[in-house]
């Protein structure tokens, strides 16, 4: 281990968290963008050093100034923590590599500085929740990411007023879901003296009956949920994907739900223990109820939408509903189902929402009715869409088939009437995808484009980091190795490293 | 070439470019496909390649060992004369159909796992079937649809087996079973079907005289074949077999002796053919296992030869039945020559392909001392002299008469004719050199006197039986009727009772579309109402709604943790 591997685990977080206030220092069009893909880019290359470190030699505990844990702040890299790091870091690199003439249109060019250290300041937070071992330093990053992302998701408001009631909306919610999170902190810390994860985690038995600790499981996991769009507090998630700029959407889409169904694993896994979490409390019945309601109504209200980005926000609630799912069956497959449905709806939908960018670069609006003909003017990135459209459906050979593949067995494996009925509702949301994929496709081939439209695709350097989400979406599905390799030995260590 | 690639797709995949030829490239475009194949094939050497793991389960794309390649090889050669024989066709779906077909065979016999064997299963049962219909009448297209059913029937019973056999042994290699679970047995009924089991057998003779005159060549060549391979794959040695294969050998032949079309006159007797080969399936020994390999081979060479011959009469006469045809061997010496040198191979005359391969045969019968199989078989041989051997040279081409003024058959169709009949002889006059190729190593010697004698005496007896029934006008004499067969049965009532059941299965079907259809909308309004536009679910609450939802929902967990 080299030198400056050994500090990649506070390397990966510290990068972009240096790099915020740098970039927030530069004018114009191009530096600030230059600096934060080049620091994300950074952050990437620690992380897969850091996940293949993991899953060859084994978890990184890594001491914040030397402080010992549990007193000082501990940042844990384990197979989960690190392959969720690259999933953030990497959909964050791709999205940035797409954003300078995209963004040029939606941020006047005076605010890119501040705005390119908004984002690297949630990319920051949200590797810093992932990678920190200490339950009061998951809410200070909690905070830094959700501040930044409301300021994010505002900046939409040059093109729709409307992006400032929905990232008010959000902050509304979000900052009752961090309450909730540090309230639960709160009394786990009066409860067990400790701050520190694995700290709580091993006193967490003794002191499981008692009412403040209920309470902090209660609030612990709503807060958490209301951060995970879960149905039915999900509804600041579609305002907020629709109206923010794109690549933010985009960059939003990949990362910061799949943050908190990374936050929900490990509190339910490794902080309450899987025997408390499903055993003493009915969290399966919970949690699956409303995974179900979320995939089923939410796919059929995707089905009505007219925005096409507020479809697939819709969309995205639905398939949040399958990671929920794939928790709430507390079996190492269903883990693996969620785990790896992270990686592979992170690039599908991140893709997908580039895509969108380009044609809302191109057409100006994202209204599905504006889309007519667009297969004929805008042909190649249409196909992308219609190519990311098929792993959102999760047909074989991309990863959304993958995913399910392994959600239907981890449902099946329970070998009851739940599981066979989580099956046929999974397949009847499938078709529910089929049916709000198509509708798109429809309008963009089947319909005549308006009098005078140009055929014009976007600029290249739009349109090569959208092609590189969709050759990845079938190389992933297709090479099934990183994303289920390491999803089945994060899920492997959860199993059999919970307590 | 890109490792593991199944050689028959090189023929399937080459096939969609096909459309886009057109005259003297397409015939060296589709006659080379065969070539490259089989050159690759043999570049490929033994072993199995393409290894894909899909979801916990192995497929392997392409496995070649000595049984698998003996009769890809004969395939090739089949699929390289049929084409050359049908270059008059002008008409590119016939070609695609083809080579579709033929690869399909091919990719069939080289899976190593049974997920791929199923797959190119059924696409030989669609394929071929638009060789019948590609003849564009209605009876064709009746006939088509028959043998579409049955082979498509043959395909589901053979996914069933699949299904419970990889469930019950986790397992997807090709490999041999033993009969007895039910999933066996739906195996063999699949592959019963395809082989034209007795019983199984009609969709043979129904079928294959529909075709087109090059279409029958072809479907002669690959399904009845590639079933015999894949019994000899799975099936080696299993007892009933023999029994099956004993009446199979002498079932067909009343009809094949009453027939008084030609190219049905043949299709029977490919049928009792197939008897022979299912017996050396049944017998095992590696002797046998030669031998069914063998004679699947040489049966090839004849049976499309055969057909060739009679082909090209219909093709230049307009019709293939005894009562019509006249003199042919006037106007056609060449063809009539073809057709006698195809009689002769199947008769087994010495120096002729068949008379190496079937002693091959008859010699495991005896060696396991089955002399009830022998004996069957030796029927079986004689009256195929008397039935086709002497029958179609006599009836169809050397009947007395006056010059009918026909044309001799298109060149290229001679040509074909030239190709096998060179291959069925040569083998004959080498077999050592044929024997090389088979699965199994073999001492053998074919020119034995014993045996050239037997079948001297065998042909000359049956010749005599022929002689003396023309003669005192015992032998049925052959009319312009159709044969009744066993096929009536599904012709008929069976028919009627499909179709009853399918009348009422329509109406039980409809009215649950149209109650459905009604749940359905029902389901459609509610959700339009509830998620649509600004339903409940889909309008943007406001965020003092969110927050008390959050409450709500809060308090319920907390009670619920507790």
């Amino acid at each position: 281990m080299n030198a400056l591997f050994s500090q990649a685990p506070i390397l990966a977080i510290v990068i972009p968290l240096m790099g915020a206030p740098i970039s927030a220092l530069f004018r114009g069009a191009v530096l600030p963008w230059a600096i934060a893909t080049m620091l994300s880019a950074a952050s990437f290359w620690f992380s897969i050093d850091l996940l293949v470190h993991v899953n060859t030699v084994g978890p990184i505990s890594y001491e914040l100034g030397g402080w010992e844990p549990p007193w000082g702040i501990e940042y844990v890299v384990d197979p989960l923590s690190a392959f969720v790091m690259m999933v953030i870091s990497g959909i964050s690199t791709g999205v940035l590599l797409y954003a300078r003439e995209s963004i040029l249109k939606e941020v006047s060019t005076d605010r890119l500085g501040m705005f390119f250290a908004a984002y690297l300041l949630a990319l920051a937070g949200m590797m810093g929740i992932t990678i920190t071992g200490d339950a009061f330093n998951i809410f200070v990053f909690l905070e830094i990411t959700s501040l930044s992302s409301y300021v994010l998701i505002s900046m939409g408001e040059r093109t729709d007023r409307r992006a400032l009631f929905a990232a008010f909306q959000y902050l509304v919610m979000g900052t009752i879901g961090a309450t909730f999170i540090l309230i639960g902190v709160g009394l786990l810390y009066a409860m067990t003296g400790t701050l520190n994860i694995a700290d709580i985690a091993s006193k967490f038995d003794a002191i499981a009956h008692t009412t403040p600790v209920r309470a902090a499981v209660g609030f612990l996991i709503v807060g958490v949920a209301i951060k995970l769009a879960m149905f039915p507090f999900h509804i600041w998630l579609p305002n907020g994907y629709t109206y923010a700029p794109s690549i933010i959407t985009a960059f939003f889409a990949g990362t910061a739900t799949k943050v908190s169904v990374y936050l929900m694993i490990r509190f339910i896994y490794t902080m309450f223990g899987e025997d408390f979490s499903f055993g003493e409390i009915p969290l399966t019945s919970m949690l699956m109820t409303l995974g179900v309601i979320a995939f089923l109504s939410m796919s059929v209200v995707a089905i009505f939408q007219d925005n096409l980005k507020r479809l697939l926000a819709y969309s995205s609630v639905a398939q949040l509903g399958y990671m929920t799912v794939g928790i709430a069956l507390a079996s190492e497959m269903g883990l693996i189902a969620s785990i790896t449905h992270v990686f592979n709806h992170a690039i599908v939908k991140t893709g997908l929402f580039l895509t969108v960018g380009a044609i809302f670069y191109m057409v100006g609006s994202t209204y599905i009715k504006d889309l007519a003909g667009i297969g004929q003017r805008m042909p190649i990135t249409s196909f992308a869409f219609v190519l990311g459209g098929l792993g959102l459906i999760g047909v074989p050979l991309t990863p959304g088939f993958v995913s399910k593949w392994y959600l239907v067995q981890a449902a099946l494996e329970r070998g009851d009437m739940v599981g066979y009925g989580l099956t046929i509702a999974m397949l009847i949301s499938s078709l529910f995808a089929v049916i709000y994929v198509w509708r798109v496709v429809e309008v963009m081939y089947f319909r005549p484009a308006p009098e005078g439209a140009e055929c014009k695709e976007a600029p290249l350097s739009m349109m090569i980091p959208c092609w590189i989400f969709v050759i990845a979406i079938f190389y992933f599905g297709i090479e099934t190795s990183v994303n289920i390799g390491f999803a089945e030995a994060a899920a492997s260590f959860l199993m059999g490293g919970a307590k | 070439m890109i490792e593991g690639l199944n050689p028959g797709l090189i023929l399937i995949l080459g096939a969609l470019l096909v459309p886009f030829t057109s005259g003297f490239i397409r015939n060296i475009y589709v006659l080379a496909l065969p070539i490259i194949g089989l050159y690759y094939t043999w570049s490929l050497g033994l072993g199995s390649f393409g290894h894909v793991e899909i979801l916990g389960h192995t497929l392997i794309l392409t496995k070649i060992d000595a049984l698998a390649r003996v009769f890809g090889t004969i395939f090739h050669i089949a699929a390289f004369a049929g084409l050359l024989y049908g270059l008059h066709v002008k008409d590119p779906q016939q070609h695609v159909a083809t080579l579709i077909y033929a690869g399909a065979a091919i990719a069939a016999v080289f899976s190593g796992d049974l997920v791929s064997l199923f797959s190119y299963w059924e696409l030989t049962a669609i394929s071929s079937a638009f060789l019948i219909f590609a003849s564009r009448n209605e009876r064709a297209f009746n006939a088509g649809m028959r043998y579409l059913i049955i082979q498509v029937t043959s395909g589901v019973l053979l996914l069933a087996g699949i299904a419970l056999y990889v469930a019950q042994s986790g397992n997807m290699d090709v490999a041999p079973m033993e009969l007895g679970s039910a999933a066996s047995w739906l195996f063999l009924i699949a592959f019963g079907i395809k082989t034209a089991f007795p019983l199984l057998h009609n969709w043979v003779q129904d079928a294959y005289p529909q075709a087109t005159v090059s279409g029958t060549v072809i479907l002669s060549a690959f399904t009845t074949k590639l079933a015999v391979y894949a019994l000899a794959r799975f099936f080696a040695g299993e007892d009933i077999l023999l029994w099956i294969g004993a009446i199979m050998v002498i079932f067909p032949v009343f009809h094949a002796t009453l027939e008084n079309d030609l190219r049905r006159t043949v299709a029977y007797s490919m049928n009792s053919q197939q008897g022979f080969m299912v017996i050396g399936v049944g017998i095992g020994t590696e002797l046998a296992l030669n031998g069914v390999a063998a004679h699947a081979t040489v049966s090839i060479l004849y049976t499309c030869l055969l057909f060739m011959a009679t082909g090209a009469v219909l093709y230049r006469a307009g019709t293939a039945k005894i009562t019509d045809l006249g003199a042919v061997y006037k106007s056609m010496p060449l063809t009539a020559m073809f057709a006698v040198i195809g009689s002769l191979v199947i008769m087994a005359f010495p120096l002729t392909a068949a008379f190496a391969s079937k002693s091959l045969i008859l010699s495991a019968a005896l060696d396991g001392k089955m002399v009830i199989l022998w004996l069957a078989m030796l029927f079986g041989a004689v009256a195929v002299i008397d039935n086709v051997g002497l029958k179609i040279p006599l009836f169809g081409f050397f009947k007395p008469g006056e010059d009918m003024g026909l044309q001799e058959a298109p060149k290229h169709m001679l040509l074909a004719m030239g190709v096998l009949s060179v291959l069925a002889i040569g083998i004959g006059i080498f077999p050592s050199a044929f024997f090389q190729i088979l699965p199994y190593p073999i001492e053998y010697h074919v020119y034995t006197a014993s045996h050239v004698v037997t079948q001297l005496q065998l042909i000359i007896f049956a010749a005599l039986v022929f002689v003396c029934c023309v003669k005192f006008n015992m032998y049925p004499k052959p009319q312009d009727t159709l044969t009744l067969d066993f096929d009536w049965f599904y012709r008929k009532p069976l028919k009627k009772f499909a179709i009853n059941l399918g009348l009422l299965i329509n109406a039980g079907y409809l009215g649950f579309l149209r109650m459905s259809q009604a749940v359905i909308g029902w389901f459609i309004t509610k959700a339009r109402e509830t998620h649509g536009g600004q339903g409940l679910l889909s309008r943007t609450a406001a965020s003092g709604v969110a927050v008390s939802i959050v409450m709500l929902l809060f308090g319920v967990t907390l009670l619920l943790v507790y």
